[in-house]
């Protein structure tokens, strides 16, 4: 309030000290707003209003000892608080017509018993006290014009480490008060020059940035880099070049990179803020008080239009992890403040324990007229003991009791702590019992109530112990699909429909899905998905998804026909329904069959149609999804290809959550398998934008950007922008990432780029430490890793001077040590690695020293042709050896080469033929040596 | 005495067939049945003539043994409700009648049904004084309580803030509607008047399939 008033409020005279407030309609509504803000200080921050003021506020009072009531002590004319700080003084001290006043809660206290002098006393406070903040705080946050470090002080303070506690109570108190001087400033700043001025659609930023869409601007001092200047925008937060004032037009611009959200940009920026950002646990003083000032700006982010993505993230991380954890407790901590609710409905709750019948049915209907979706009320049931006896009534022989009472219940178990507690009180078995009774109202109320509490793991279990699962099951016996319904009828329904919407919740534990699929639940499911209302069909489809993870429901949803009635939802309106269908077709189309399924219901296209739907993520994610499992069936990817899918998935590469990202390259991945495509993907300009994403983190991502990346390189076109972009690079610095699927699928990609990429031994051998590092996975004890680096090391192994390197880092024992695997797979790969290692110096020898030929020639007698080719090939390079013929004369290779011959594969017979001449050239210099 | 029989049972069967047209709900073999039961019922009273029907107290009997009804104010009223003509009697056509609504009413029914029943002096509006008077048992009095009637006091205000709609401290049989469409479980707000479904289930299987079998 410091800046408010030294700038806007209008004093009688310049100087300072003992001017007046005139009484003019500016000040009379700074003063309203002031003493809005003390009045509810008190109860609003409770901790921050017990802060002792460094210095009083003293001021000549109009009040009197009359008007001072309990919590004081009056003796005559001079009054003192109950209220002292740690040293015994009172917080409040009257001795008329002097009062001086210590802490804010004090002055809320005033305030509230000066009634109709409170204005008076107000002005009375402030014109004795011109810098107010100062006195509160210590001179050093005196206000001054134009500069404002007091928090970065504050900052400097806690870094110090002293009296934590305290000074974070500071930081909270200075926040409150500049908040109050941004709100008081507001209204005399000409609207559009005004960084603090909050336009109605929420941006705080002019009109003529509001077209490039910015919303605000904020500076934020970590405490250990320069202030940093931020702008937030609907495309993300950016740092700009300082605005300060008006006027300075390029002091909007970018001059960073585009971040998804300000906890990203401060990462990135902050190394200190990075490092702790991530210690979820043991927050210490600073970073607290990093994060106040970070939330508070949160706060203000988060009444953006449509938000800037990453300030929701962010706050919903931490509170929402409730879906399946065991939250903790958060009470509010005063009782001071309890609204007018929380006795009305303690009186209510009395009713319900001490009335008959009738006053019950009373109580409970006044008591829904109550906001249940609103905390305040739902805590006030439990704390005065009201969902013990709304448990009890359940089990009455009352129905109406009952029915009213599962009606609030229904309500209030949205809020978690509510469904822990009606659990703790064995709530959910009486409503399992429930689920048996003839009253059809009483069994969709207590199955939507389950419904409801079951979203956390305990309950889902207690659900099911208690045989909930299969009395839900019966609720879905229903005939839904007459298109005239009798009352009876839909009454089925809805029953049906609340029990589906149970069995939804329960559905996200393993062992319930089992459950479900044991009462007979999959072909009830089967039956309601073909009803033709949307509300009935979101559980439904919603358990059906959440169960796919299963392969039991996987083949009944393509044995019982489901996947067409899926497909048809996916051309409904209802953006959540067609997520659910496309999630579940995601889940089902590992599957062969399934994908023949979805293509030949024609549910291709409106997958592609759906891709549309940007803006909704989640939708966006199962779609991408599904499009992705869909298109590992080529049939499929051709469809794909006439509805033109690949050209808008290329546009989805950028700015998606991962989520999408996953799936999109996913999709990608294995389009590009298909020539055509890789032009497209090219064409679209999508090779760039994957290259980026190679440098991410996410695994599940960089599995499938790998994979896509190495299945465009086999184009020559692609692998010169790929090259430009220095893809191979970051390609081969995945080798490191700790997951072996990842350095299998990057030493996948690297195969072709070394096949195609212009002077490509040159380029591996730039790449320092590169060789090295893909010799040393051959210690990998991972058949795909092993079988990838194989098949790298044999393209390395085509430039001579690399070759000579991976030898003199040990290729040869590490590959022949490799050999007696059985895994085909690995096999056949890593036969040509060994085919290609021959080329060098003695490596042949070294091979057949190394015991790598005796279990070459068994290969030979491998189910797999694949393996036949390669095998022969290294056989044939090894042969040049005579100790390695000798050693496969011995292990009976010539039989099994000379079937080989006969291959109608060319360079399986020409390598069985040379290997074969090879060993019969020596047998003869054998005999010529022999016989002369 | 078979001829008696012959023709008392023509008798009845012509006065079901006229009370199933005149009475929703029943047909005529339930009409039927129910005239038999009534006849059964009646028959203790020898010493009056069949026509003037059930007396009260053998009218709260069948309330408090047959459908499970305890509160003696509230029996009263549904026998006003009952006896049509005010004769003090429930004759076999009010019988018929009342039990369509008891049985089978439909929610309009049984909302005109329960605002006559909660209507004590019949001036077509339920007073802030009649519903003390109804909900006066209510509650457990608390003995320590200063005004034990605090408690009813409350309800009734409570009640009125839900139902009295045009705000005028009494409710019209608009504002009972109303509030009953709303949430049917006021449907019985100031006592319970109606048969639950298990005494209904009870009923008519002993009316409709005892009596048939007899």
């Amino acid at each position: 309030m410091g800046v408010a008033l030294t700038r806007a409020a209008q004093w009688t005279t310049a100087s300072s000290g003992t001017g007046k407030l005139e009484i003019t309609p500016v000040n009379e509504s700074l003063l309203k707003e002031i003493l809005e803000f003390v009045e509810q200080f008190s109860s609003r921050h409770p901790q921050e209003a017990k802060h002792v003021f460094k210095e009083p506020l003293q001021w000549t009072t109009s009040l009197e000892a009359s008007d001072f009531k309990t919590e004081y002590d009056i003796s005559g004319p001079t009054v003192k608080s109950h209220e002292t700080d740690k040293d015994g003084h009172p917080m409040l001290q009257l001795t008329p017509p002097s009062i001086s006043v210590h802490s804010f809660s004090q002055l809320s206290k005033i305030v509230q018993l000066a009634t109709d002098k409170r204005l008076k006393e107000v002005r009375a406070c402030l014109e004795a006290n011109r810098d107010p903040v100062a006195k509160m705080l210590g001179p050093s946050f005196a206000t001054v014009e134009g500069e404002d470090s007091s928090v970065l002080r504050l900052l400097e303070k806690v870094k110090e480490g002293d009296q934590a506690k305290e000074t974070e109570i500071k930081v909270k108190l200075i926040i409150l008060l500049q908040q109050l001087d941004t709100q008081l400033l507001m209204p005399f700043h000409p609207p559009p020059h005004s960084v603090y001025y909050e336009f109605t659609n929420g941006c705080r930023t002019p009109p003529w940035r509001q077209v490039h869409g910015e919303i605000c601007y904020l500076v934020i001092k970590p405490c250990d880099t320069q202030p940093l200047h931020i702008t937030c925008s609907t495309a993300g937060v950016f740092l700009n070049g300082g605005i300060r004032q008006e006027g300075e037009e390029n002091s909007y611009d970018r001059t960073s990179d585009v971040y998804k959200d300000l906890v990203t940009l401060l990462k990135s920026k902050s190394p200190h803020f990075a490092e702790n950002i991530n210690k979820q646990v043991g927050f210490h003083v600073k970073q607290v008080a990093m994060l106040i000032v970070i939330s508070c700006w949160l706060l203000l982010l988060s009444k953006t239009p449509g938000g800037v993505g990453g300030a929701d993230d962010f706050s919903e991380s931490s509170s929402e992890s409730e879906e399946d954890e065991e939250q903790s407790e958060r009470r509010t901590e005063s009782n001071t403040d309890l609204p007018s609710e929380y006795w009305q409905i303690q009186k209510l709750v009395k009713y319900l324990k001490g009335g008959n019948q009738t006053a019950t049915v009373i109580a409970l209907c006044s008591m829904r007229d109550f906001n249940l979706a609103q905390e305040t009320c739902q805590l006030a049931i439990r704390d005065v003991g009201g969902l013990e006896v709304l448990i009890n009534l359940l089990d009455t022989e009352e129905i109406k009791c009952k029915i009213g009472s599962l009606k609030i219940l229904k309500e209030i178990s949205r809020n978690s702590q509510i469904r822990r507690a009606i659990a703790d009180l064995g709530g959910l078995q009486t409503m399992v019992k429930i689920l048996d009774s003839p009253d059809k109202d009483l069994k969709y109320l207590a199955a939507e109530t389950i419904a409801n509490v079951a979203k956390f793991r305990r309950a889902r279990r207690t659900v099911r112990q208690h045989g909930g699962i299969k009395r839900l099951v019966e609720l879905l016996d229903c005939v839904p699909d007459s298109a005239a319904l009798t009352e009876e009828q839909e009454k089925d329904v809805e029953v049906a429909r609340c029990g589906a919407l149970a069995l939804w919740s329960c559905s996200k534990s393993t062992r319930n899905k089992e459950a479900i699929r044991k009462a007979g639940g999959i072909p009830l499911l089967a039956r309601l998905l073909k009803s033709p209302h949307e509300n009935m069909l979101i559980p439904v489809v919603g358990t059906l998804q959440e169960c796919a993870s299963e392969r039991s429901y996987r083949i009944a949803i393509q044995t019982e026909g489901m996947i067409e009635d899926l497909v048809k939802n996916l051309n409904c309106d209802n953006h959540e329904l067609q997520m659910h269908c496309a999630s579940a077709i995601f889940k089902c189309a590992e599957d062969k069959r399934t994908r023949d399924l979805v293509r030949q219901c024609e549910g291709l296209q409106p997958l592609v149609t759906l891709l549309s739907q940007a803006d909704n993520k989640q939708l966006l994610a199962a779609t991408t999804g599904a499009i992705w499992k869909c298109s590992i069936s080529m049939e499929n990817v051709a469809k794909f290809q006439d509805y033109k899918a690949l050209e808008t998935l290329v546009g989805l590469l950028t700015d998606q959550p991962e989520e999408v990202l996953v799936n999109v390259v996913g999709a990608l991945g294995e389009g590009a398998q298909k020539p055509a495509n890789r032009a497209t993907i090219r064409k679209c300009g999508g090779i760039q934008p994957l290259v980026n994403l190679l440098t991410g983190t996410n695994q599940a991502l960089l599995v499938n950007v790998t994979k896509a990346v190495g299945a465009c390189a086999t184009e020559l076109e692609n692998m010169t922008i790929i090259d430009r972009l220095d893809g191979v690079r970051l390609l081969w610095s995945l080798l490191k990432n700790q997951n072996p699927d990842v350095q299998a699928s990057a030493a996948w990609a690297i195969c072709p780029c070394i096949e195609n990429a212009k002077d490509s031994g040159e380029m591996v051998r730039s790449f320092v430490g590169g060789l090295e590092l893909i010799v040393n996975l051959l210690k990998s004890t991972n058949k795909e890793v092993l079988a990838s680096v194989c098949a790298a090391i044999a393209k390395i192994a085509k430039d001579e001077e690399n070759l000579a390197v991976i030898t003199d880092h040990g290729v040869v024992p590490m590959l022949a040590k490799l050999t007696n695997t059985t895994d085909d797979k690995l096999r056949r790969h890593l036969a040509e690695a060994i085919a290609r290692c021959c080329m060098w110096g003695s490596n042949r020898v070294l091979f057949g020293e190394a015991g790598a030929v005796a279990p070459l020639v068994r290969y030979l007698k491998s189910k797999d042709s694949s393996v036949h080719q390669a095998t022969a090939q290294a056989l044939f390079q090894l042969s040049k050896d005579p100790n390695n013929c000798i050693t496969m004369h011995d292990n009976g290779v010539v039989k099994l080469l000379l079937g080989m011959m006969g291959s109608t594969d060319e360079v399986l017979q020409e390598a069985a033929a040379g290997c074969v001449a090879n060993i019969r050239r020596l047998a003869l210099a054998n005999e010529k040596a022999r016989y002369g | 005495m078979a001829e008696m029989s012959a023709m008392n049972r023509k008798l009845i069967q012509n006065l079901a067939e006229t009370l199933s047209k005149q009475v929703k709900h029943f047909n005529k073999t339930e009409a039927e049945c129910l005239i038999r039961l009534f006849n059964g019922l009646l028959g203790d009273q020898s010493d009056r003539r069949v026509g003037n029907g059930l007396d009260r107290g053998k009218f709260r009997n069948i309330l408090h043994n047959t459908f499970g009804m305890t509160d003696d104010m509230i029996m009263d009223r549904v026998f006003r409700a009952f006896d049509k003509d005010n004769d003090s009697y429930v004759s076999v056509k009010e019988w018929i009648e009342g039990l369509s609504i008891f049985l089978r009413g439909t929610l309009d029914e049984k909302i005109k049904y329960c605002f006559d029943v909660y209507d004590l002096n019949g001036d077509g509006y339920i007073s802030r004084e009649e519903m003390f008077h109804m909900l006066k048992n209510s509650l457990i009095r608390q003995p320590t309580e200063e005004d034990p009637d605090e408690g009813i006091k409350d309800l009734v205000e409570i009640t009125l803030k839900k139902m009295d709609h045009d705000h005028d401290s009494r409710l019209s049989y608009a504002d009972f509607e109303k509030a009953v469409r709303d949430e049917n479980l006021l449907l019985e707000a100031f006592g319970t008047c109606l048969p639950d479904a298990k005494s209904i289930l009870a009923f008519e299987q002993h009316a409709f399939q005892d009596t048939l079998e007899r």
